[in-house]
Protein backbone atom coordinates (compact mmCIF):
# COMPACT_ATOMS: atom_id res chain seq x y z
CA UNK A 1 0.00 0.00 0.00
CA UNK A 2 2.97 2.44 0.43
CA UNK A 3 4.03 1.72 -3.03
CA UNK A 4 0.81 3.46 -4.51
CA UNK A 5 1.95 6.54 -2.51
CA UNK A 6 5.49 6.60 -3.40
CA UNK A 7 4.16 6.95 -7.17
CA UNK A 8 1.42 9.39 -6.34
CA UNK A 9 3.55 11.56 -4.10
CA UNK A 10 6.02 11.53 -7.43
CA UNK A 11 3.49 11.57 -9.98
CA UNK A 12 2.27 14.88 -7.86
CA UNK A 13 5.79 16.82 -7.93
CA UNK A 14 5.89 15.82 -11.82
CA UNK A 15 2.42 17.69 -12.02
CA UNK A 16 3.24 20.70 -10.23
CA UNK A 17 6.85 21.06 -11.97
CA UNK A 18 5.49 20.74 -15.50
CA UNK A 19 3.01 23.35 -14.69
CA UNK A 20 0.39 21.20 -14.71
CA UNK A 21 -1.18 21.95 -12.13
CA UNK A 22 -1.38 25.81 -12.34
CA UNK A 23 -2.21 25.76 -15.80
CA UNK A 24 -5.57 23.67 -15.14
CA UNK A 25 -6.34 25.86 -11.98
CA UNK A 26 -6.02 28.86 -14.28
CA UNK A 27 -7.77 27.11 -16.86
CA UNK A 28 -10.55 26.47 -14.49
CA UNK A 29 -10.74 29.90 -12.53
CA UNK A 30 -10.98 32.01 -16.14
CA UNK A 31 -13.37 29.89 -17.29
CA UNK A 32 -15.50 29.97 -14.12
CA UNK A 33 -15.37 33.68 -13.92
CA UNK A 34 -16.16 34.53 -17.11
CA UNK A 35 -19.28 32.42 -17.21
CA UNK A 36 -20.54 33.72 -14.12
CA UNK A 37 -19.85 37.33 -15.23
CA UNK A 38 -21.36 36.48 -18.58
CA UNK A 39 -24.44 34.95 -17.15
CA UNK A 40 -25.26 37.13 -14.33
CA UNK A 41 -27.76 39.08 -16.61
CA UNK A 42 -31.05 36.82 -16.47
CA UNK A 43 -30.93 36.83 -12.41
CA UNK A 44 -33.70 39.34 -12.19
CA UNK A 45 -35.68 37.63 -14.82
CA UNK A 46 -35.54 34.21 -12.97
CA UNK A 47 -36.15 35.29 -9.76
CA UNK A 48 -33.19 33.33 -7.86
CA UNK A 49 -29.36 34.96 -6.69
CA UNK A 50 -26.61 34.93 -9.06
CA UNK A 51 -25.05 31.87 -7.21
CA UNK A 52 -27.50 29.56 -8.65
CA UNK A 53 -27.24 31.14 -12.01
CA UNK A 54 -23.09 30.64 -11.96
CA UNK A 55 -23.36 27.57 -10.93
CA UNK A 56 -26.02 26.81 -14.06
CA UNK A 57 -23.48 28.16 -16.10
CA UNK A 58 -20.44 26.16 -14.36
CA UNK A 59 -22.29 23.05 -15.07
CA UNK A 60 -22.52 23.72 -18.57
CA UNK A 61 -18.61 24.47 -18.75
CA UNK A 62 -18.08 21.38 -16.84
CA UNK A 63 -19.85 19.28 -18.71
CA UNK A 64 -16.67 20.21 -21.62
CA UNK A 65 -14.23 21.05 -19.93
CA UNK A 66 -13.63 18.61 -16.59
CA UNK A 67 -13.17 15.81 -19.39
CA UNK A 68 -11.13 17.40 -21.81
CA UNK A 69 -8.69 18.55 -18.65
CA UNK A 70 -8.79 14.84 -17.67
CA UNK A 71 -7.88 13.65 -20.75
CA UNK A 72 -5.08 15.68 -21.42
CA UNK A 73 -3.14 14.96 -17.67
CA UNK A 74 -3.77 10.80 -18.48
CA UNK A 75 -3.69 10.09 -22.33
CA UNK A 76 0.33 9.59 -21.58
CA UNK A 77 0.40 8.27 -18.38
CA UNK A 78 1.05 4.71 -19.98
CA UNK A 79 1.98 5.02 -23.24
CA UNK A 80 4.53 8.19 -22.53
CA UNK A 81 6.24 5.87 -20.14
CA UNK A 82 6.47 3.49 -22.64
CA UNK A 83 7.63 6.22 -25.55
CA UNK A 84 10.53 7.49 -23.26
CA UNK A 85 11.78 3.22 -22.19
CA UNK A 86 11.36 4.33 -18.51
CA UNK A 87 7.91 1.35 -18.20
CA UNK A 88 9.94 -1.59 -18.47
CA UNK A 89 12.43 0.00 -15.31
CA UNK A 90 9.26 0.92 -13.38
CA UNK A 91 7.51 -2.35 -13.73
CA UNK A 92 10.73 -4.82 -12.79
CA UNK A 93 10.10 -3.38 -9.37
CA UNK A 94 7.76 -5.07 -7.31
CA UNK A 95 4.90 -2.39 -7.56
CA UNK A 96 1.90 -4.26 -9.16
CA UNK A 97 0.45 -2.65 -12.50
CA UNK A 98 -2.75 -1.90 -10.52
CA UNK A 99 -0.57 0.03 -7.64
CA UNK A 100 0.85 1.87 -10.14
CA UNK A 101 -2.46 2.77 -11.94
CA UNK A 102 -3.93 3.79 -8.91
CA UNK A 103 -0.49 5.98 -7.80
CA UNK A 104 -1.23 7.77 -11.33
CA UNK A 105 -4.76 8.20 -10.40
CA UNK A 106 -4.68 9.19 -7.14
CA UNK A 107 -2.04 12.13 -7.68
CA UNK A 108 -3.96 13.58 -11.18
CA UNK A 109 -7.28 13.01 -9.29
CA UNK A 110 -6.30 14.86 -6.42
CA UNK A 111 -4.72 17.89 -9.46
CA UNK A 112 -7.88 17.67 -10.94
CA UNK A 113 -9.89 18.39 -7.41
CA UNK A 114 -7.66 21.58 -6.62
CA UNK A 115 -8.13 22.92 -10.00
CA UNK A 116 -12.08 22.10 -9.64
CA UNK A 117 -12.33 23.31 -5.96
CA UNK A 118 -10.21 26.63 -6.74
CA UNK A 119 -12.10 27.44 -10.09
CA UNK A 120 -15.48 26.87 -9.09
CA UNK A 121 -15.03 27.93 -5.99
CA UNK A 122 -13.46 31.19 -6.61
CA UNK A 123 -16.21 31.55 -9.41
CA UNK A 124 -19.20 31.10 -6.70
CA UNK A 125 -17.16 33.30 -4.13
CA UNK A 126 -17.42 36.16 -6.89
CA UNK A 127 -21.24 35.53 -8.02
CA UNK A 128 -22.14 34.99 -3.93
CA UNK A 129 -20.44 38.33 -3.19
CA UNK A 130 -21.54 40.30 -5.79
CA UNK A 131 -25.28 38.77 -6.45
CA UNK A 132 -25.90 37.08 -3.17
CA UNK A 133 -26.12 33.40 -2.57
CA UNK A 134 -28.64 31.00 -0.30
CA UNK A 135 -27.54 27.56 1.25
CA UNK A 136 -29.65 25.77 -1.53
CA UNK A 137 -27.28 27.67 -4.19
CA UNK A 138 -23.92 27.00 -2.06
CA UNK A 139 -25.19 23.18 -2.00
CA UNK A 140 -25.44 22.77 -5.46
CA UNK A 141 -21.80 24.57 -5.83
CA UNK A 142 -20.74 21.75 -3.74
CA UNK A 143 -22.73 19.01 -5.37
CA UNK A 144 -21.11 20.53 -8.77
CA UNK A 145 -17.67 20.85 -7.09
CA UNK A 146 -17.82 16.93 -6.51
CA UNK A 147 -19.83 15.81 -9.78
CA UNK A 148 -17.05 17.62 -11.69
CA UNK A 149 -14.15 15.89 -9.51
CA UNK A 150 -15.94 12.13 -10.16
CA UNK A 151 -16.34 13.44 -13.79
CA UNK A 152 -12.97 14.12 -13.92
CA UNK A 153 -12.08 10.37 -12.28
CA UNK A 154 -14.14 8.79 -15.01
CA UNK A 155 -11.82 10.50 -17.73
CA UNK A 156 -8.58 9.88 -15.92
CA UNK A 157 -9.23 6.20 -15.74
CA UNK A 158 -10.42 6.22 -19.83
CA UNK A 159 -7.46 8.12 -20.48
CA UNK A 160 -5.80 5.50 -18.72
CA UNK A 161 -7.68 2.15 -20.98
CA UNK A 162 -6.57 4.42 -24.13
CA UNK A 163 -2.52 4.98 -22.79
CA UNK A 164 -2.57 1.25 -22.46
CA UNK A 165 -4.39 0.75 -25.50
CA UNK A 166 -2.94 3.28 -27.77
CA UNK A 167 0.57 2.22 -29.78
CA UNK A 168 2.12 5.14 -28.86
CA UNK A 169 1.46 8.81 -27.19
CA UNK A 170 0.29 10.65 -30.51
CA UNK A 171 -1.84 7.87 -31.28
CA UNK A 172 -3.39 7.99 -27.58
CA UNK A 173 -3.51 11.76 -27.92
CA UNK A 174 -5.31 11.42 -30.82
CA UNK A 175 -7.79 8.72 -29.80
CA UNK A 176 -8.31 10.69 -26.37
CA UNK A 177 -8.93 13.79 -28.67
CA UNK A 178 -11.94 11.49 -30.17
CA UNK A 179 -13.40 10.03 -27.34
CA UNK A 180 -13.61 13.17 -25.70
CA UNK A 181 -16.24 14.16 -29.05
CA UNK A 182 -18.08 11.22 -29.10
CA UNK A 183 -18.72 11.31 -25.12
CA UNK A 184 -19.56 15.08 -25.13
CA UNK A 185 -21.02 16.23 -28.59
CA UNK A 186 -21.13 13.02 -31.02
CA UNK A 187 -23.65 11.09 -27.73
CA UNK A 188 -25.57 13.54 -27.39
CA UNK A 189 -26.15 14.50 -31.10
CA UNK A 190 -26.94 11.01 -31.98
CA UNK A 191 -29.73 11.02 -29.07
CA UNK A 192 -31.04 13.90 -30.50
CA UNK A 193 -31.29 12.22 -33.90
CA UNK A 194 -33.17 9.53 -32.18
CA UNK A 195 -35.68 11.44 -30.22
CA UNK A 196 -36.43 13.58 -33.46
CA UNK A 197 -37.18 9.84 -35.70
CA UNK A 198 -38.96 8.11 -32.78
CA UNK A 199 -41.71 11.39 -32.83
CA UNK A 200 -42.47 10.76 -28.58
CA UNK A 201 -42.99 7.07 -29.03
CA UNK A 202 -41.85 4.52 -27.23
CA UNK A 203 -38.14 4.76 -27.46
CA UNK A 204 -38.16 8.94 -26.17
CA UNK A 205 -40.64 7.84 -23.37
CA UNK A 206 -39.03 4.39 -21.70
CA UNK A 207 -35.38 4.18 -23.26
CA UNK A 208 -33.96 7.22 -24.01
CA UNK A 209 -33.63 8.56 -20.61
CA UNK A 210 -31.76 5.59 -20.13
CA UNK A 211 -29.57 5.63 -22.83
CA UNK A 212 -28.72 9.74 -21.89
CA UNK A 213 -27.80 8.83 -18.07
CA UNK A 214 -25.48 5.67 -19.20
CA UNK A 215 -23.11 8.48 -20.79
CA UNK A 216 -20.97 10.06 -17.78
CA UNK A 217 -21.38 13.35 -19.18
CA UNK A 218 -25.10 13.57 -19.58
CA UNK A 219 -25.37 11.65 -15.93
CA UNK A 220 -23.25 14.44 -14.24
CA UNK A 221 -25.65 17.15 -15.88
CA UNK A 222 -28.45 15.11 -15.00
CA UNK A 223 -27.36 15.21 -11.12
CA UNK A 224 -26.75 18.83 -10.92
CA UNK A 225 -29.97 19.67 -12.83
CA UNK A 226 -32.61 17.33 -10.89
CA UNK A 227 -31.10 17.80 -7.93
CA UNK A 228 -32.00 21.67 -7.64
CA UNK A 229 -34.96 23.36 -9.10
CA UNK A 230 -33.64 26.33 -9.56
CA UNK A 231 -30.35 24.83 -12.11
CA UNK A 232 -32.93 23.39 -13.49
CA UNK A 233 -35.20 26.32 -14.14
CA UNK A 234 -32.04 28.13 -15.22
CA UNK A 235 -30.71 25.20 -17.90
CA UNK A 236 -34.23 24.54 -19.18
CA UNK A 237 -33.15 20.76 -19.74
CA UNK A 238 -35.20 19.36 -16.62
CA UNK A 239 -37.59 17.12 -18.72
CA UNK A 240 -35.49 14.01 -19.70
CA UNK A 241 -34.54 14.33 -15.98
CA UNK A 242 -37.51 13.96 -14.41
CA UNK A 243 -38.78 10.98 -15.86
CA UNK A 244 -35.26 8.81 -14.15
CA UNK A 245 -35.00 7.54 -10.28
CA UNK A 246 -33.26 10.03 -8.73
CA UNK A 247 -30.22 7.29 -8.20
CA UNK A 248 -29.99 6.36 -11.76
CA UNK A 249 -27.65 9.30 -12.39
CA UNK A 250 -25.55 9.27 -9.06
CA UNK A 251 -25.11 5.53 -9.73
CA UNK A 252 -24.09 6.25 -13.67
CA UNK A 253 -21.30 8.53 -12.65
CA UNK A 254 -20.24 6.92 -9.48
CA UNK A 255 -19.84 3.12 -11.57
CA UNK A 256 -18.12 4.53 -14.20
CA UNK A 257 -14.97 5.44 -12.58
CA UNK A 258 -14.66 1.74 -11.18
CA UNK A 259 -15.38 0.55 -14.66
CA UNK A 260 -12.87 2.85 -16.12
CA UNK A 261 -10.39 1.81 -14.04
CA UNK A 262 -10.95 -1.87 -14.32
CA UNK A 263 -10.69 -2.08 -17.91
CA UNK A 264 -7.91 0.53 -17.98
CA UNK A 265 -6.08 -2.12 -15.87
CA UNK A 266 -6.66 -4.91 -17.85
CA UNK A 267 -5.38 -3.54 -20.77
CA UNK A 268 -2.29 -2.34 -18.54
CA UNK A 269 -1.34 -5.90 -17.63
CA UNK A 270 -1.48 -6.86 -21.11
CA UNK A 271 0.89 -3.99 -22.09
CA UNK A 272 4.38 -5.44 -22.97
CA UNK A 273 7.38 -3.06 -22.49
CA UNK B 1 21.62 -27.27 -9.22
CA UNK B 2 19.39 -25.74 -6.80
CA UNK B 3 22.24 -22.90 -5.75
CA UNK B 4 21.54 -21.08 -8.75
CA UNK B 5 19.67 -18.06 -7.96
CA UNK B 6 18.58 -18.28 -11.78
CA UNK B 7 17.97 -20.89 -13.46
CA UNK B 8 16.89 -21.05 -17.59
CA UNK B 9 15.32 -24.05 -18.54
CA UNK B 10 14.35 -24.55 -21.98
CA UNK B 11 12.79 -21.12 -22.37
CA UNK B 12 11.27 -20.72 -25.75
CA UNK B 13 8.96 -18.18 -27.06
CA UNK B 14 7.99 -17.50 -30.58
CA UNK B 15 6.53 -14.15 -32.00
CA UNK B 16 3.87 -14.98 -35.25
CA UNK B 17 6.40 -17.82 -37.31
CA UNK B 18 9.96 -16.22 -35.60
CA UNK B 19 11.70 -18.48 -32.75
CA UNK B 20 13.15 -15.57 -31.19
CA UNK B 21 14.09 -17.93 -28.39
CA UNK B 22 14.45 -22.16 -28.65
CA UNK B 23 14.95 -24.28 -25.88
CA UNK B 24 17.30 -21.59 -24.04
CA UNK B 25 19.07 -23.33 -20.84
CA UNK B 26 21.28 -21.17 -18.82
CA UNK B 27 21.94 -20.52 -15.20
CA UNK B 28 24.07 -18.06 -12.59
CA UNK B 29 25.08 -18.77 -9.52
CA UNK B 30 25.67 -15.75 -6.76
CA UNK B 31 28.32 -14.21 -7.25
CA UNK B 32 28.93 -15.24 -10.51
CA UNK B 33 29.17 -13.03 -13.70
CA UNK B 34 27.83 -14.11 -16.76
CA UNK B 35 28.23 -12.17 -20.06
CA UNK B 36 25.56 -12.47 -22.58
CA UNK B 37 26.35 -11.75 -26.38
CA UNK B 38 24.42 -12.06 -29.30
CA UNK B 39 23.88 -9.75 -32.81
CA UNK B 40 21.09 -7.48 -32.73
CA UNK B 41 17.94 -9.39 -32.96
CA UNK B 42 19.45 -12.58 -31.41
CA UNK B 43 17.11 -12.52 -28.48
CA UNK B 44 19.19 -11.09 -25.75
CA UNK B 45 16.84 -8.58 -25.12
CA UNK B 46 13.73 -10.53 -24.89
CA UNK B 47 15.37 -13.03 -22.68
CA UNK B 48 15.87 -10.68 -19.97
CA UNK B 49 12.69 -9.38 -20.40
CA UNK B 50 11.28 -12.92 -20.29
CA UNK B 51 13.43 -13.05 -16.49
CA UNK B 52 11.70 -9.72 -15.53
CA UNK B 53 8.36 -11.49 -16.14
CA UNK B 54 7.90 -8.89 -18.63
CA UNK B 55 7.15 -11.09 -21.34
CA UNK B 56 5.62 -14.30 -21.44
CA UNK B 57 7.67 -17.76 -22.66
CA UNK B 58 5.34 -20.15 -25.46
CA UNK B 59 7.84 -23.05 -23.47
CA UNK B 60 10.10 -23.91 -20.68
CA UNK B 61 10.51 -22.19 -17.48
CA UNK B 62 12.66 -19.69 -15.75
CA UNK B 63 13.12 -19.47 -11.72
CA UNK B 64 14.13 -16.22 -10.04
CA UNK B 65 15.23 -17.04 -6.52
CA UNK B 66 12.98 -19.76 -6.40
CA UNK B 67 10.06 -17.99 -8.04
CA UNK B 68 8.46 -17.01 -10.92
CA UNK B 69 9.33 -14.46 -13.12
CA UNK B 70 7.18 -11.33 -12.32
CA UNK B 71 5.97 -12.62 -9.14
CA UNK B 72 6.43 -10.26 -6.32
CA UNK B 73 9.12 -11.73 -4.17
CA UNK B 74 10.79 -12.55 -7.90
CA UNK B 75 10.60 -8.60 -8.72
CA UNK B 76 11.98 -7.98 -5.19
CA UNK B 77 14.83 -9.93 -5.68
CA UNK B 78 16.23 -8.79 -9.62
CA UNK B 79 17.68 -5.39 -10.19
CA UNK B 80 17.59 -4.35 -14.03
CA UNK B 81 19.19 -1.85 -16.16
CA UNK B 82 17.62 -1.07 -19.56
CA UNK B 83 19.59 -0.64 -22.54
CA UNK B 84 19.59 3.43 -22.99
CA UNK B 85 17.96 3.69 -19.74
CA UNK B 86 15.55 6.90 -18.89
CA UNK B 87 13.80 8.46 -16.62
CA UNK B 88 11.13 11.39 -16.34
CA UNK B 89 12.85 14.83 -17.03
CA UNK B 90 11.16 16.62 -14.35
CA UNK B 91 12.37 14.97 -11.63
CA UNK B 92 15.81 15.35 -9.93
CA UNK B 93 18.28 12.06 -9.12
CA UNK B 94 17.46 12.39 -6.14
CA UNK B 95 13.48 11.94 -6.53
CA UNK B 96 13.62 9.34 -8.67
CA UNK B 97 15.95 7.55 -6.48
CA UNK B 98 14.00 7.70 -3.22
CA UNK B 99 10.96 6.65 -5.58
CA UNK B 100 12.78 3.45 -6.72
CA UNK B 101 13.89 2.86 -2.73
CA UNK B 102 10.24 3.18 -1.43
CA UNK B 103 9.10 0.74 -4.45
CA UNK B 104 11.78 -1.44 -3.45
CA UNK B 105 11.08 -1.81 0.12
CA UNK B 106 14.98 -0.46 0.74
CA UNK B 107 15.62 2.36 3.13
CA UNK B 108 18.49 3.42 0.95
CA UNK B 109 21.14 6.22 1.69
CA UNK B 110 20.16 8.00 -1.34
CA UNK B 111 22.67 10.67 -1.32
CA UNK B 112 25.47 7.89 -0.66
CA UNK B 113 24.39 5.89 -3.83
CA UNK B 114 24.73 8.56 -5.60
CA UNK B 115 28.10 9.22 -4.83
CA UNK B 116 28.76 6.09 -5.21
CA UNK B 117 28.36 6.10 -8.70
CA UNK B 118 29.95 9.61 -9.33
CA UNK B 119 26.87 11.46 -8.94
CA UNK B 120 26.64 13.72 -6.20
CA UNK B 121 26.74 16.73 -7.80
CA UNK B 122 23.98 16.37 -9.95
CA UNK B 123 21.91 15.25 -6.60
CA UNK B 124 19.29 18.09 -7.03
CA UNK B 125 19.51 18.65 -10.99
CA UNK B 126 16.94 17.86 -13.24
CA UNK B 127 17.06 14.26 -15.09
CA UNK B 128 16.51 16.61 -18.42
CA UNK B 129 19.71 18.22 -17.73
CA UNK B 130 21.47 15.02 -17.39
CA UNK B 131 24.40 13.78 -20.33
CA UNK B 132 23.63 10.09 -21.36
CA UNK B 133 26.40 8.65 -19.22
CA UNK B 134 24.99 10.28 -16.22
CA UNK B 135 22.19 8.57 -16.95
CA UNK B 136 23.20 5.70 -17.48
CA UNK B 137 25.02 6.02 -13.77
CA UNK B 138 21.84 7.35 -12.07
CA UNK B 139 20.35 3.73 -13.69
CA UNK B 140 23.31 1.73 -12.26
CA UNK B 141 22.26 4.00 -8.70
CA UNK B 142 19.19 2.03 -8.89
CA UNK B 143 20.59 -1.73 -9.43
CA UNK B 144 22.56 -0.94 -6.43
CA UNK B 145 19.55 -0.51 -4.11
CA UNK B 146 18.41 -3.33 -1.52
CA UNK B 147 20.97 -5.53 -2.31
CA UNK B 148 19.42 -7.86 -5.27
CA UNK B 149 20.26 -11.22 -5.73
CA UNK B 150 20.10 -11.44 -9.76
CA UNK B 151 21.39 -8.37 -11.57
CA UNK B 152 20.11 -8.13 -15.03
CA UNK B 153 22.48 -5.36 -17.22
CA UNK B 154 21.37 -4.73 -20.83
CA UNK B 155 24.29 -3.37 -22.83
CA UNK B 156 25.44 -1.47 -19.54
CA UNK B 157 28.27 0.65 -20.81
CA UNK B 158 26.83 1.77 -23.91
CA UNK B 159 27.29 5.74 -23.69
CA UNK B 160 29.68 5.64 -20.82
CA UNK B 161 33.44 6.76 -21.87
CA UNK B 162 36.13 4.67 -20.92
CA UNK B 163 36.64 5.76 -17.52
CA UNK B 164 32.87 5.56 -16.83
CA UNK B 165 33.47 1.70 -18.00
CA UNK B 166 35.83 1.10 -15.83
CA UNK B 167 34.22 2.99 -12.92
CA UNK B 168 31.17 0.31 -13.96
CA UNK B 169 32.73 -2.97 -14.03
CA UNK B 170 34.27 -2.04 -10.73
CA UNK B 171 30.47 -1.82 -9.33
CA UNK B 172 29.95 -4.98 -11.19
CA UNK B 173 32.68 -6.66 -9.38
CA UNK B 174 31.00 -5.35 -5.67
CA UNK B 175 28.05 -6.72 -6.82
CA UNK B 176 29.58 -9.86 -7.60
CA UNK B 177 31.47 -10.00 -4.46
CA UNK B 178 28.17 -9.12 -2.22
CA UNK B 179 26.91 -12.45 -3.90
CA UNK B 180 24.75 -11.16 -6.56
CA UNK B 181 24.45 -12.89 -9.77
CA UNK B 182 25.02 -10.84 -12.31
CA UNK B 183 23.90 -11.48 -16.28
CA UNK B 184 25.51 -8.62 -18.61
CA UNK B 185 24.46 -8.25 -22.19
CA UNK B 186 26.45 -6.90 -24.31
CA UNK B 187 28.24 -6.02 -27.56
CA UNK B 188 31.53 -4.42 -25.46
CA UNK B 189 33.37 -7.71 -26.17
CA UNK B 190 36.68 -6.42 -24.82
CA UNK B 191 35.65 -5.06 -21.77
CA UNK B 192 33.22 -8.57 -20.92
CA UNK B 193 36.58 -10.43 -21.80
CA UNK B 194 38.43 -9.00 -18.82
CA UNK B 195 35.51 -8.83 -16.39
CA UNK B 196 32.77 -11.77 -16.13
CA UNK B 197 33.59 -15.57 -15.18
CA UNK B 198 31.67 -17.25 -17.84
CA UNK B 199 30.19 -16.19 -21.64
CA UNK B 200 27.14 -17.80 -22.93
CA UNK B 201 26.37 -16.83 -26.69
CA UNK B 202 22.82 -16.40 -28.07
CA UNK B 203 22.58 -17.05 -31.81
CA UNK B 204 19.27 -16.18 -33.65
CA UNK B 205 17.81 -17.18 -30.21
CA UNK B 206 19.83 -20.52 -29.58
CA UNK B 207 22.32 -20.77 -26.86
CA UNK B 208 25.42 -21.80 -28.84
CA UNK B 209 27.98 -21.46 -26.27
CA UNK B 210 28.13 -21.46 -22.82
CA UNK B 211 31.41 -21.68 -20.88
CA UNK B 212 34.42 -19.90 -19.48
CA UNK B 213 36.81 -17.83 -21.92
CA UNK B 214 39.58 -20.66 -21.52
CA UNK B 215 36.63 -23.46 -22.14
CA UNK B 216 35.04 -21.55 -25.27
CA UNK B 217 38.75 -21.41 -26.71
CA UNK B 218 39.41 -25.50 -26.10
CA UNK B 219 36.44 -26.48 -28.02
CA UNK B 220 36.81 -24.03 -31.20
CA UNK B 221 40.37 -25.20 -31.36
CA UNK B 222 40.98 -21.37 -32.90
CA UNK B 223 44.46 -21.45 -33.87
CA UNK B 224 47.09 -19.39 -32.19
CA UNK B 225 49.02 -17.01 -34.07
CA UNK B 226 52.84 -16.19 -33.82
CA UNK B 227 54.60 -13.27 -34.69
CA UNK B 228 58.19 -13.44 -35.32
CA UNK B 229 60.17 -10.76 -36.32
CA UNK B 230 63.64 -11.55 -38.18
CA UNK B 231 66.76 -10.06 -38.05
CA UNK B 232 67.34 -10.00 -41.39
CA UNK B 233 66.13 -12.52 -44.03
CA UNK B 234 61.87 -13.00 -43.04
CA UNK B 235 61.25 -14.54 -46.37
CA UNK B 236 64.02 -17.26 -44.88
CA UNK B 237 62.25 -18.06 -41.69
CA UNK B 238 58.45 -18.23 -43.67
CA UNK B 239 60.35 -20.85 -45.91
CA UNK B 240 61.36 -22.76 -43.05
CA UNK B 241 58.49 -22.11 -40.35
CA UNK B 242 55.83 -23.14 -43.20
CA UNK B 243 54.53 -19.09 -42.27
CA UNK B 244 53.26 -15.93 -44.08
CA UNK B 245 55.21 -13.25 -44.68
CA UNK B 246 53.11 -10.47 -43.54
CA UNK B 247 55.57 -6.90 -43.65
CA UNK B 248 58.82 -6.72 -44.67
CA UNK B 249 60.43 -8.00 -41.37
CA UNK B 250 57.73 -10.23 -40.20
CA UNK B 251 56.41 -13.24 -40.38
CA UNK B 252 53.27 -14.95 -38.88
CA UNK B 253 52.31 -18.65 -37.85
CA UNK B 254 49.06 -20.07 -37.04
CA UNK B 255 49.30 -23.27 -34.71
CA UNK B 256 46.86 -25.32 -32.78
CA UNK B 257 46.96 -24.71 -29.13
CA UNK B 258 48.85 -28.73 -29.02
CA UNK B 259 51.13 -27.72 -31.25
CA UNK B 260 52.25 -23.97 -29.90
CA UNK B 261 55.40 -25.75 -27.86
CA UNK B 262 56.80 -27.28 -30.59
CA UNK B 263 56.59 -24.15 -33.14
CA UNK B 264 57.91 -22.22 -29.95
CA UNK B 265 61.24 -24.78 -30.02
CA UNK B 266 61.37 -24.58 -33.52
CA UNK B 267 61.73 -20.69 -33.48
CA UNK B 268 64.09 -20.59 -30.72
CA UNK B 269 66.24 -23.00 -32.65
CA UNK B 270 67.05 -20.08 -35.07
CA UNK B 271 68.59 -18.31 -32.71
CA UNK B 272 69.85 -15.08 -33.76
CA UNK B 273 68.03 -15.13 -36.65
CA UNK B 274 65.25 -14.23 -34.70
CA UNK B 275 64.55 -10.86 -32.50
CA UNK B 276 61.32 -11.03 -31.32
CA UNK B 277 58.22 -13.17 -30.75
CA UNK B 278 54.58 -12.27 -30.37
CA UNK B 279 52.16 -15.30 -28.72
CA UNK B 280 48.61 -13.91 -29.56
CA UNK B 281 45.96 -16.49 -28.39
CA UNK B 282 42.46 -16.24 -29.90
CA UNK B 283 40.52 -13.42 -28.40
CA UNK B 284 36.71 -13.27 -27.72
CA UNK B 285 36.24 -11.23 -30.51
CA UNK B 286 37.51 -14.24 -32.48
CA UNK B 287 35.62 -16.87 -30.79
CA UNK B 288 32.58 -14.74 -30.87
CA UNK B 289 32.90 -15.28 -34.35
CA UNK B 290 33.33 -18.36 -34.59
CA UNK B 291 30.58 -19.39 -32.54
CA UNK B 292 27.89 -16.36 -33.44
CA UNK B 293 28.64 -16.87 -37.16
CA UNK B 294 28.81 -20.83 -37.49
CA UNK B 295 26.60 -21.87 -40.34
CA UNK B 296 23.39 -24.10 -38.79
CA UNK B 297 23.33 -27.39 -39.48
Amino acid sequence: MIRFLAIARTEMLILKRNRWLVVATLIMVLFALALTFAGSAPTGTLGVDMLTVSVASMTTLSVYLAPLLALMISFDAIAGEADRGSLALLLSYPAGRGEVLLGKFTAQLAALAFAMVIGFGSAGAVAAWSGGAGSDSLIALARLICTSVLLGAVFLTLGYLISALAPGTTAAAGMSAGLWLIFVVLYDLGLLGAVVMDQGGAFTQSVFPWVMVANPADAFRVWNIAASDGVALSSGMAGAARALPDWAAPVSLLVWPVLGFAAARAAFRRVEP
Amino acid sequence: MTDNVLQIEQASKTRGKLRVLDAVSLSVAPGERVALLGHNGAGKSTLIKAILGLTPLSGGRISVAGTAPGSGSARAATAFLPEAVSFHPALTGREQLTLFSRLAGARADVPALLDRVGLADALDRRIGTYSKGMRQRLGLAQVLLGRPRVALLDEPTSGLDPISRQDLYDIIDELAGQGTAVLIASHALTEVEARTDRIAILRRGVLVADDTLAGLSARAGLPIRLRIRAREDAGAIAEQTGGRRVNGASVEILCSPAEKMEALRRVAAMGEAVTDIDITPPRLEDLYRHYAQEVPQ
